[in-house]
């Protein structure tokens, strides 16, 4: 599959002047150093570069209602074969009509209004391999219809082709004492990855307030990982993936300084029917102390009354983050960002930092630092030596 | 700003209200008013009436930024323009980037108030993300430029206060003459103390504006040069060129490929589209 799409994206490069395709992307390198020795046995040292090649090629048509976009995406990583890894983030066709849209193929639909948890995002399946963040997303296969009314926005997904999570090799860092076995997973549904999944979505802006309301049928995103051995007789965790409903809000208020944020969600098919929500909010300081620069707090609070025996587990059951945005506005979009998020039970805690910058027109880099505290309970993740610092350098086109 | 409700559809219609039946003369407006604040606000709801009628519009923009030394950095950017005729409303507006190829296909849509701040949403390419953001900061550098939101943001006649100075030589091209007034920002998280405009006697463009900051000392010059006449009615600087006295930096817009009455509807200024744009 691999060799397939490096080559289908190079002839679709080279001809893209010729049929009117716009090129764009990127290309980057990024370079890890962990701080500590890795602690399991078959992990590799983990510090090392890997490059990721992302380009875009987008086609409309003449008559400015149709329009194809294809996104491919790969990463080479020496350190771990199964961060290694080829996506089809987007290939899609979409149709535009007067007060409705239409569209067939692979595409990445983002819900939700909080930043340290995307609580509500169900669509896409995470690239969990990609970043500690889970920010990054699987290219998902879907129709979608849209329709566009003065009272709302009504759209409808139907999903023929299921997505697993990719977790890292046991070659890899960043993971617990024992590697998931990503070939064997079990599924709920006779029909496995091709169990067809659907989801509903409203949304509307009323006056300051954005809210979404949406309802999810089919194979839930999390997995459930359980303990099991392998033919080599080694402990592995098995990826269960169980049929679900979830029903979901997501809200936002926007004030003149503030914006008030939630997600929330109830779901079923996972032992007793449960709920998770995060809450927050957001607080800018605009040009302090006379200069350009903009400072702003971020803090939300993650719930969660899941079953830890009968649902995926999840780090954000009684949770409290806090972050700061510092952006000096300049020429080259200076960024900074600098959260932590601690466990108030558990009592473990993640500390992120992130600095990111244009240089020049076409580079940007940003460096990273991520350390974990406190993760020493039996659980699936133990990342307590797991800190590591990041740079990544990508050239845009 | 005064809107009256139009029920013009067709480009035949404004261009028979264009200049000679609802427009005032210079004298006719400085006459209108017995103060120089009454004269000022005059001045400033003649320009806005020339602009009235356009209906919507899109445009190519390119930023140049340049800082003391010399370097400079650019910015391309389309943007697209539905005129709102309700009173209590501004404009709306989508604005997309096109370079520097980082923030390719990052999007602004905005409905612009009066003297509330806007609603605003940015769409963030990479997490095919929509975000409602604040935009009560409108005075902050817009993408690093000498350009403030609220300095390219619609200009309506109900924003500031009014006085009118003197009519003199206009600086950016002394065959004409200008209206001098000052003007005061009457949202209260303006940057500005006050502003002076230099507005043409003939056609009510405005050429010139100088803008003091907080403390009241001159911050920067904005010249607008190179006015086209689009539809026979609807003037439209090339040209914008912004100096900051203070730091010795500088941006100029300019503008390439004006079309106006395309057919832009509200439909075309919602979230599901800005998520559309590239």
């Amino acid at each position: 599959m691999k060799k397939q799409l490096i080559a289908f994206s190079t002839a679709l490069t080279t001809l893209s002047s010729a049929y009117a395709v716009e090129l764009s992307g990127s290309v980057g390198i990024e370079g890890r150093a962990f701080l500590n020795r890795h602690q399991f046995d078959g992990q590799k040292n983990g510090s090392g570069f890997s490059a990721t090649i992302n380009p875009e090629f987008f086609h409309e048509f003449k008559n400015g209602k149709d329009s194809i976009a294809f996104e491919p995406f790969l990463r080479l990583d020496p350190q771990d074969s199964d961060r290694e890894h080829v996506d089809v983030r987007e290939l899609k066709w979409l149709h535009v009509a007067d007060d409705w849209e239409l569209s067939a193929g692979v595409d990445k639909v983002f819900w939700g209004v909080t930043e340290s948890n995307h609580l509500v995002d169900i669509i896409n399946q995470t690239d969990a391999v990609e970043s500690p963040d889970q920010e990054d997303k699987l290219g998902q296969p879907m129709i979608q219809y849209g329709m566009f009314k003065d009272w709302g926005t009504v759209r409808a997904f139907v999903m023929p082709y299921f997505r697993e999570r990719t977790y890292v090799s046991s070659e890899g860092r960043l993971r617990g004492g024992v590697p998931v076995d990503t070939d064997n997973a079990v599924y709920e549904s006779g029909l496995e990855e091709r169990h067809p999944d659907f989801a509903l979505r409203y949304e509307h802006t009323f006056g300051d307030w954005d809210v979404g309301v949406a309802h999810f049928s089919g194979t839930s995103r999390e997995a459930r990982l359980v303990a099991d051995t392998n033919a080599g007789g080694q402990n592995v965790l098995i990826p269960h993936y169980d049929l679900i409903d979830q029903t979901s809000v997501d809200v936002q208020l926007t004030t003149e300084s503030v914006l008030w944020k939630l997600e929330a969600f109830s779901r079923s098919g996972q032992g007793e029917r449960f709920t998770a929500a995060v809450g927050g909010l957001e607080y800018t300081f605009y040009g302090v102390m006379d200069s350009t620069t903009d400072v702003g707090f971020l803090a939300e609070y993650h719930l969660d009354d899941r079953s830890t025996s009968k649902a995926p587990g999840t780090i954000f059951d009684d949770d409290i983050f806090f972050a700061t945005r510092i952006a000096w506005n300049d020429v080259d979009d200076s960024e900074l960002l600098a959260g932590i998020l601690f466990d108030r039970e558990e009592k473990n805690r993640s500390f992120s930092v992130e600095y990111e910058q244009r240089i020049g027109n076409n580079w940007e880099v940003t460096a990273e630092g991520r350390f974990f505290a406190g993760f020493g309970g039996a659980g699936d993740v133990a990342l307590t030596d797991e800190d590591y610092l990041q740079l990544t350098l990508t050239r845009y086109f | 700003m005064q809107r009256k409700l139009m029920t013009i559809t067709a480009g035949v219609s404004a261009l028979f209200v264009a200049s000679t039946t609802f427009a005032k003369t210079a004298e006719e407006v400085l006459t209108s008013g017995s103060t120089p604040e009454e004269q000022g606000l005059a001045i400033a709801k003649e320009a806005d009436i020339r602009d009235e009628g356009y209906g919507d519009s899109t445009v190519n923009l390119v930023m140049t930024l340049r800082n003391a030394s010399g370097n400079e950095s650019t910015r391309k950017l389309r943007t697209q323009t539905l005129e709102i005729l309700d009173t209590a409303l501004g404009d709306k507006s989508l604005n997309v980037f096109d370079e520097p190829r980082d923030v390719k296909g990052t999007g602004f849509l905005t409905f612009s108030k009066i003297l509330d701040p806007d609603d605003q949403w940015m769409y963030l390419p990479a997490l095919k993300r929509v975000k409602r953001i604040s935009s009560k900061n409108k005075s902050g550098p817009f993408m690093g430029s000498e350009f403030a939101l609220e300095d390219i943001s619609s200009q309506e006649v109900n924003k500031y206060t009014y006085k009118y100075l003197r009519t003199e030589p206009c600086p950016t091209d002394t065959s004409l003459n200008c209206f001098v007034s000052e003007r005061y920002p009457a949202y209260k998280y303006s940057g500005y103390t006050k502003q002076v405009g230099w507005i043409d006697t003939n056609e009510f463009r405005l050429h010139q504006t100088e803008f003091y900051d907080r403390k009241g000392d001159l911050l920067k010059t904005l010249k607008q040069l190179d006015y086209k006449q689009y539809l026979n009615q609807y003037w439209r600087a090339d040209k914008f060129e912004m100096v900051n006295h203070q730091t010795g930096k500088s941006t100029s817009l300019s503008y390439d490929n004006y079309k106006f009455r395309v057919g832009l509807k509200d439909g075309d200024f919602t979230k599901a589209n800005l998520k559309r744009q590239r």
